[in-house]
């Protein structure tokens, strides 16, 4: 912190118009650009904008005082340079304001980036099995990359059957449930089945009250009982192993 | 103060929101949920809710771009429960009958959020005039 004071109160002092304490605009950027650097690093600290600004206007309280000081009794001179400074320190502070929202915000959008790319995983979990787990929200954009991503991995696993849950959607809306229906036709097309699982009761209440018909598909209220009903479209059958029989003499 | 019978409706708690892109569907989704869980709305009444909410808000950023909702916690007697008035500056619907029959879109959707959501929630009132804007007011009761 007293490095980034000190390395402040320089180029301050570097960029100060001799004559007067008015800076010029070009002789503001390199202040600007280093109290950036410090409001975004403050930022992804997780410091409130408050502190830093705050500690920006800190400062000026700092260099006021060593004017009061140096200037002694000429009060005009005293009052014209404080006022100039005021006028610099107010617009660097709302600068550090401008940057911690910017460095907030492409933390933000990172984040997004991040949770659209991890949230559509395809789990193979049978052979011609696939399962899709949906978590949040379902838009448009989302469903698009949903439908392809499941599209091309039955494609490439050569699945018949795609499992959908929806177990992580909190709300199915008729948006939503119009897009999972696009979702059905589409695997459909492809010649494979899809089924839908994870509904919970209060969706179910819910989807029934607003009107949706969903009895074109296969639904299930688990991915346990979705899987079932997938080994029994496959024929494949689940067997408790028999328990070797004791050795008679 | 509105009067409907012969107790009153007390507006106990309100906030209000605008709708502008689709990111914002989510957070006033979930205040709706903080909403309707302060006030120990049971888990299919909320989803309802929040379906009905969220039917509502995609309907006004299709058609109208965005616009202002109001959640308000009310009270009337013994009965506790959530208001939404949504408020935009769209196009208006020109027959609401119609606009409330099951399966009439405008917009190639399923044509089920009107009469859907309707369905969904205690009360429902729509007002819209051509070329000013519509507004609907939900109320979805607690144990309702």
């Amino acid at each position: 912190m007293r490095e980034q004071s000190e390395g402040i109160v320089n180029l301050v002092v570097d960029n100060l118009n001799e004559q007067t304490i008015q800076l010029d605009p070009y002789a503001l950027e390199p202040i600007q650009e280093y109290l950036a650097g410090i409001s975004i690093s403050r930022a992804r600290h997780g410091f409130s904008p408050r502190e830093t600004s705050f500690y920006v206007l800190s400062l000026k309280n700092a260099i006021l005082d060593v004017q009061e000081e140096s200037a002694g009794s000429d009060i005009a001179a005293l009052y014209e340079s404080t006022r100039a400074l005021n006028r610099l320190f107010d617009e660097l502070s709302t600068n550090t304001f401008e940057t911690f929202i910017k460095g907030r915000e492409d933390v933000i959008l990172r984040q997004t980036d991040e949770i659209s790319e991890i949230s559509t995983p395809v789990i193979r979990v049978w052979d011609q099995i696939l399962a899709m787990p949906l978590i949040g929200t379902l838009d448009s954009a989302r469903t698009q990359t949903v439908m392809e991503n499941l599209l091309q991995s039955i494609v490439d696993t050569g699945s018949e059957i795609a499992i959908l849950d929806i177990s992580g959607v909190p709300a199915v809306d008729s948006l939503v449930a119009q897009h999972l229906i696009k979702t059905v036709s589409a695997t459909r097309l492809m010649g494979a089945e899809c089924i839908i699982s994870g509904i919970r009761p209060e969706i179910a209440q819910t989807v029934v009250q607003l009107g949706i018909d969903l009895s074109q598909v296969v639904t299930k209220a688990t991915l346990a009982s979705a899987l079932k009903h997938a080994f029994g479209m496959l024929k494949l059958e689940v067997r408790k192993t028999q328990p070797p029989k004791p050795f008679m003499i | 103060m509105r009067h409907t019978g012969t107790t009153m409706l007390v507006v106990l708690n309100k906030d209000a929101y605008s709708i502008q892109r689709e990111q914002d569907v989510i957070l006033f989704r979930n205040r709706v949920k903080e909403f309707a869980v302060r006030i120990g709305m049971g888990v299919v009444n909320q989803t309802k809710l929040i379906t009905a909410a969220s039917e509502l808000v995609r309907n006004m950023l299709r058609y109208a771009n965005g616009g202002d909702v109001l959640i308000e916690v009310i009270t009337r007697g013994r009965e506790n429960g959530i208001r939404l008035t949504f408020k935009d500056q769209g196009p208006g619907i020109p027959d609401i009958k119609q606009a409330m029959q099951d399966g009439f879109s405008t917009g190639r959707s399923l044509g089920l959020g009107l009469p859907g959501t309707k369905r969904l929630v205690s009360e429902f009132d729509i007002k819209s005039t051509v070329g000013v804007g519509t507004t609907v007011t939900i109320v979805k009761w607690k144990n309702g």
